[in-house]
């Protein structure tokens, strides 16, 4: 083991109650920005789920669209119009909008209605652990998550309740369709779904449009968006870029968790920094007599990042194993934190970074040391 | 007479500054030769330990010169001087200045790490320093479980492992009772004794001038006086 490394670890160690504080700074520090990053992650993924589920090569909406949710319409002459265009060989209408549930108990909870073509299969519900997705198109049929059991006062399949007083019973079962907004999916038919949220049959609030396998994407994109007045065409990449965006920053929520994890690496920062430096401080006379044995600074500087490494090593591996904890606590949650491999690569950069620049301040109390001091101490 | 192997011509240094300023070192001139003890004697306060300082390239000299090896240290930076002790000067401290986290072996280590020599070699050649202190067998003891005396070998180990021409001593008997300092003043006695080696003891302790080669007085910055004494007996 290089002595510098042994020097650094049994500085380290030396004080075992301050390494203990330091170590536990640096998880919290990391904990709190791999939450906070997490969430924005499960945030980011939740709000765009059912664009990344719809099976469409193209989205038309209205104009200024802002998200999946948004209630704006569009006209179902467009329909024809996408479907004269060269390539595309369906233009698949989708209905969302928000709708009252009554339970049998009588109590109410407001629902999000997502209603497709399910012949077409635009955006059908996935993840179906009862029932089959072709029971939804008998009538009063529906699917729920069973996460929503008790919100929906229901507990499977044959459950009845009410939408907009229209009789439904529950047809299919989805496991882990959440939504961020803790109101709960219920996929139809379209038809149905038009009764239940009161969109007009001469109205939809997307198009899902697939093209010929032969089709160029971004010309008939052009050709769509020349064709069809007042909408916009937009790929699945952009709509779930534009929809993040809006939930992320359009809300604030971003930005709170952003200043979460900023809040966090500046906890962390400051625990780091004040260790280093007390820790530097504490054994000035051992750097002072390294000078004087002829040490470079070069060396002792070594000896100080060695030190801040080893905490940040230490810090991030702890922080990783609660992290990992976390995750599995809220994977059955509204709003799982997602913790993906390069978020982990990000936090033990950040954690290096954070920690090394941590020890500047010791450095620069190092610098000034006179090794003459070994002669006076 | 070959040259010296640490020279100082006419050096002043001054300590501090504004009315707080005090000349520490006026005019002083010395050289030490390879195979001599030199003790450095004077009462606190004649500038023994700034002179030493000044020796050891860790203090620069307001006026004069020092010439370390024929290398002189004029117009150095911090850094060209820590170079200079590493290649040329072992350092013996007062209070020992081992490093409590670490065994004595590593201790010896340290100051071959700092000269970047390799690790395996800095292993070989710190536990054959501890061997000439006598402490082969107290590699792996840590400086808490030694004594006064032994810490003072393993730093006298730490000083001479890096094999330098000059070991400058700053009291390295005024920790220790008399049997460990007279053990200690044998192992340095017998360190000087190399050709290639002069040896300087800075102290006040009248028991060490049996050691001595040769006896240096200072006295308010400067040299008052320089006896040699040629019936010293290291078995003394």
């Amino acid at each position: 083991m290089p002595l510098v490394f042994t020097l650094a670890l049994r500085n380290l160690f030396h004080d075992r109650l301050r390494f203990i504080a330091t170590i536990i700074g640096i998880v919290f520090s990391i904990v709190l920005v791999m939450v906070q990053m997490g969430l924005y992650l499960g945030f980011g993924h939740m709000v765009t789920t059912m664009i990344d589920h719809a099976s469409a090569d193209l989205w038309i909406m209205p104009k200024g669209t802002k998200c999946f949710e948004d209630p704006s319409l569009l006209n179902m002459r467009d329909r024809y119009r996408a479907l004269s265009t060269g390539g595309v060989a369906e233009a698949i209408p989708l209905v969302i909008g928000f709708a009252d549930w009554r339970m049998a108990s009588g109590e109410m909870t407001p629902v999000f209605i997502v209603g497709s073509d399910l012949r077409a299969g635009g955006l059908e519900p996935w993840n179906v652990v009862e029932g089959r997705v072709e029971a939804l198109s008998g009538s009063k049929a529906v699917a729920v998550d069973s996460s929503y059991f008790n919100r929906l006062g229901v507990s499977g399949i044959g459950s009845s309740a009410e939408i907009r007083q229209q009789p439904v019973h529950v047809a299919a079962v989805t496991s882990g369709i959440r939504s961020f907004t803790t109101t709960p999916f219920v996929f139809v038919d379209i038809d149905r779904a038009r009764a239940y949220t009161g969109v007009p049959s001469t109205k939809a609030s997307y198009l899902l449009v697939r093209l010929n396998p032969q089709a160029n994407r971004d010309q008939e994109r052009r050709d769509l968006a020349s064709n069809i007045p007042d909408v916009e065409v937009l790929t699945p990449a952009e709509f779930r870029e534009r929809s993040r965006k809006f939930w992320l920053f359009g809300t604030g929520a971003g930005a709170a968790l952003f200043a979460g994890a900023l809040l966090g690496v500046i906890v962390g920062t400051v625990i780091v920094a004040q260790t280093l430096y007390s820790s530097t401080k504490e054994h000035l006379n051992e750097f002072a007599t390294l000078r004087a044995i002829g040490s470079s600074k070069r060396y002792i500087y070594k000896v100080i990042v060695c030190q801040a490494l080893l905490s940040a090593v230490l810090g991030f591996s702890i922080a990783a194993l609660l992290g990992d904890i976390v995750v599995r606590l809220t994977q059955a949650t509204a709003l799982p934190i997602l913790i993906t491999p390069s978020l982990l690569v990000g936090l033990l950069l950040l954690t290096v970074i954070m920690c090394v620049g941590s020890s500047i301040a010791a450095i620069i109390q190092v610098t000034r040391i006179d090794p003459a001091m070994a002669f006076t101490r | 007479m070959s040259e010296p192997l640490l020279e100082a011509v006419d050096v002043a240094k001054d300590l501090g500054s504004g009315a707080a300023k005090v000349a520490a070192l006026k005019g002083v001139s010395l050289s030490l030769n390879g195979g001599e003890l030199t003790l450095l004697m004077g009462p606190s306060g004649s500038g023994k330990t700034t002179l030493l300082s000044v020796l050891g390239c860790m203090l620069t000299p307001c006026g004069g010169m020092v010439r370390i090896c024929g290398q002189s240290t004029a117009g150095l930076n911090p850094e060209e001087m820590a170079r200079l002790r590493r290649q040329h000067v072992g350092f013996v401290f007062q209070s020992f200045h081992l490093f409590p986290t670490l065994s004595a072996s590593d201790n010896v280590r340290l100051a071959l790490d700092v000269r970047g020599n390799p690790a395996w070699a800095a292993r070989k050649r710190s536990k054959a320093a501890l061997a000439t202190v006598g402490l082969a067998h107290k590699t792996k003891t840590f400086p808490r479980e030694l004594s006064g005396g032994e810490q003072q070998r393993v730093a006298i180990a730490r000083a001479i492992v890096g094999n330098p021409s000059v070991i400058l001593a700053d009291e390295p008997t005024a920790a220790l009772d008399g049997d460990n300092g007279r053990a200690i003043m044998k192992i340095l006695a017998q360190i000087a004794r190399e050709p290639g080696r002069a040896v300087l003891i800075v102290t006040h302790d009248p028991r060490l001038l049996p050691f001595a080669d040769r006896i240096v007085h200072i006295e308010d910055g400067r040299i008052t006086g320089e006896e040699r004494d040629k019936t010293h007996t290291a078995e003394a």
